[in-house]
């Protein structure tokens, strides 16, 4: 810890790798878009309740503004930025483009890795249980029609990298 | 004893951290200040789920609530628990929450988490703001003057039917406390939500080797169908032998300041037939004495169907499903 109460902190975001200096009060959210300028994680409501903030630590998707930076030294990130493979758009990417699953397009950073976190998770088989699944993000502007269709296109093996 | 204990130094203005998902929105409403946090996610030995002797498991107090929940000895002979967990928040919370974590989270009641507003349970002695205001969410049974707020666990719920231990590890040594003796009621110290006391730690919780896996259904209701804190739930395991009820065990979510069992209701169960009609004298018991408030009132009916519906649902575990039929 440095004067300014700063924590080293090694992390790894998109397959590169950072060494920053953060004070530890900084959410994980803040890390990434103010330390690190990936703005496409947004922040909806700093609260745990809407999901715009999802990225995938180690696999996993969590929500970014109920973490703190310091808490996750050493792990792998993924934020949207890091989803698709170059300009090889992610098959969640390309559904959500071909099933109209945006509007505003807020929400669909968070919706994007949340769906990819539940697709490596293989918890949810039925509609219904995707929409379950992908409660925990939510969308202002009434996508999920959209939403669910494209993840369940995925699901069905209709999108390939 | 784990170092984190050891780092707390016995000093309330230091506190641990799990998982995050409460206590780091707690700190940003400046509901809870910190001058350290000191996070125990290193402590490796309580990031597990074992068998123990006994036949029972131990569910550690850092393992994640989603690993808690689909872990294949859970999802086989504790199916209660995992339904009720997955029951609450969302797939991302449940990726970070920690079982000890859920044991301590704090209330949902709105004037709780606005600063501006009096409120005995964050700054005692100022009143409560929920007895006379908006109490839509607030408690029926079990309530003081001081304070009417609910404790918003679904997890906690599951655990208290089946009858899980906290095992606790602190400065004085290690110690347990039954499900029961864990949560309490506000009486006029609502600041205290349990009898963990400062400078301890959860390490882990034991659930005895009966998991009711053949009769057991979680019902959470809610204003909306995900990712919504209960009004009313339940939690229901039976044991039935030839039509009989052996032992059945009913604990309530969202109407109390803990979760909620009344034994001379599951007693009165015992020995009987599994009909709607005895189900309904168990709800009335469960019941008896519940108060409601201006805006909560409703509860009251809510949670007589909705211990009725799911120990029918617990008759025939697969009605659990959307759009299932009951069996009854
Ligand atoms: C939007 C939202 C919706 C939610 N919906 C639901 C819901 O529907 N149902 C439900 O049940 N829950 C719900 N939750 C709550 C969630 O389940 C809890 O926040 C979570 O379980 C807390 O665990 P944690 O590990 O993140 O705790 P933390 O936030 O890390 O810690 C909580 C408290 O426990 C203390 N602590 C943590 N671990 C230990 C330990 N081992 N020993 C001693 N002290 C410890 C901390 O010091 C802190 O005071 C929701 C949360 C959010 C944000
Ligand atoms: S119900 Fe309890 S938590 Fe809510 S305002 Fe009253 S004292 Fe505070
Ligand atoms: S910004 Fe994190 S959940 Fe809303
Ligand atoms: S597309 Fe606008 S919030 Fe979802």
């Amino acid at each position: 810890m440095n004067n300014r109460n700063e924590h080293s902190v090694s992390l790894n975001v998109n397959g590169r790798h950072y060494q920053l200096d953060i004070q530890p009060w900084v959410s994980l959210l803040d890390v990434l878009r103010e330390h690190l300028h990936f703005t496409g994680t947004k922040k909806g409501c700093d609260h745990g309740q809407c999901g715009a903030c999802t990225v995938l630590v180690n696999g996993k998707r969590i929500l970014s503004c109920l973490t703190l930076g310091v808490m996750k030294d050493g792990a792998q990130i993924t934020t949207i930025e890091g989803i698709s493979n170059g300009e090889n758009l992610h098959p969640v990417q390309k559904a959500f483009i071909e099933h109209d699953a945006f509007q505003c397009g807020y929400c669909t950073p968070g919706q994007i890795c949340s769906a990819v976190g539940m697709l490596g998770e293989n918890k949810a088989q039925t509609r219904e249980e995707v929409q379950e699944l992908m409660s925990g993000n939510l969308c202002r502007c009434g996508a999920n029609k959209g939403i669910i269709d494209a993840v369940m296109a995925v699901k069905e093996g209709g999108y390939n990298e | 004893m784990p170092d984190a204990i050891t780092e707390l130094n016995g000093d309330i203005r230091n506190k641990l951290v799990a998982g995050g998902t409460n206590i780091n929105d707690l700190l940003k409403y400046f509901i809870t200040k910190a001058d350290k946090l000191v996070d125990i996610n290193p402590i490796k030995d309580f990031n597990s789920i074992f068998r123990l002797e006994n036949g029972g498991v131990r569910l550690g107090a850092l393992h994640t609530n989603a690993d808690t929940a689909y872990d294949p000895i859970i999802e086989e002979c504790y199916p209660l628990l995992s339904k009720a967990i997955l029951a609450g928040a969302s797939a991302q919370i449940r990726n970070m929450a920690t079982n000890g974590g859920n044991l301590l989270q704090r209330t949902r009641c709105y004037y709780f988490y606005d600063i501006n507003t009096p409120c005995n349970k964050r700054d005692p002695g100022s009143g409560c703001s929920a007895i006379n205001g908006y109490n839509r969410i607030h408690a029926i049974l079990g309530q003081s003057e001081s304070c009417i707020a609910v404790f918003p666990s679904d997890m906690c719920v599951a655990l208290a039917a089946l009858d899980a231990v906290v095992n606790i590890d602190g400065p004085e040594g290690e110690r347990t406390l039954p499900f029961a003796d864990f949560h309490r009621i506000p009486g006029d110290t609502p600041h205290i939500d349990n009898n963990l006391t400062y400078g301890e730690i959860i390490s882990g919780i034991d659930i005895p080797k009966k998991g009711f896996e053949k009769n057991y259904s979680y019902l959470k209701l809610r204003d909306r169908s995900s990712y919504s804190f209960a009004l009313v739930s339940v939690a229901t395991a039976l044991d039935i032998e030839d039509s009989t009820i052996k032992e059945a065990r009913i604990a309530l979510g969202g109407v109390a300041h803990k979760p909620w069992r009344v034994i001379e209701a599951e007693d009165f169960l015992k020995e009987k037939q599994p009909s709607r009609e005895n189900f309904a004298i168990a709800a009335d018991i469960i019941l008896e004495g519940a108060k409601g408030y201006k805006h909560n009132s409703f509860k009251i009916e809510l949670a007589k169907r909705a211990i009725i519906r799911n120990c029918i649902m617990a008759l025939n575990p697969e009605t659990q499903r959307p759009g299932a039929k009951p069996s009854l």
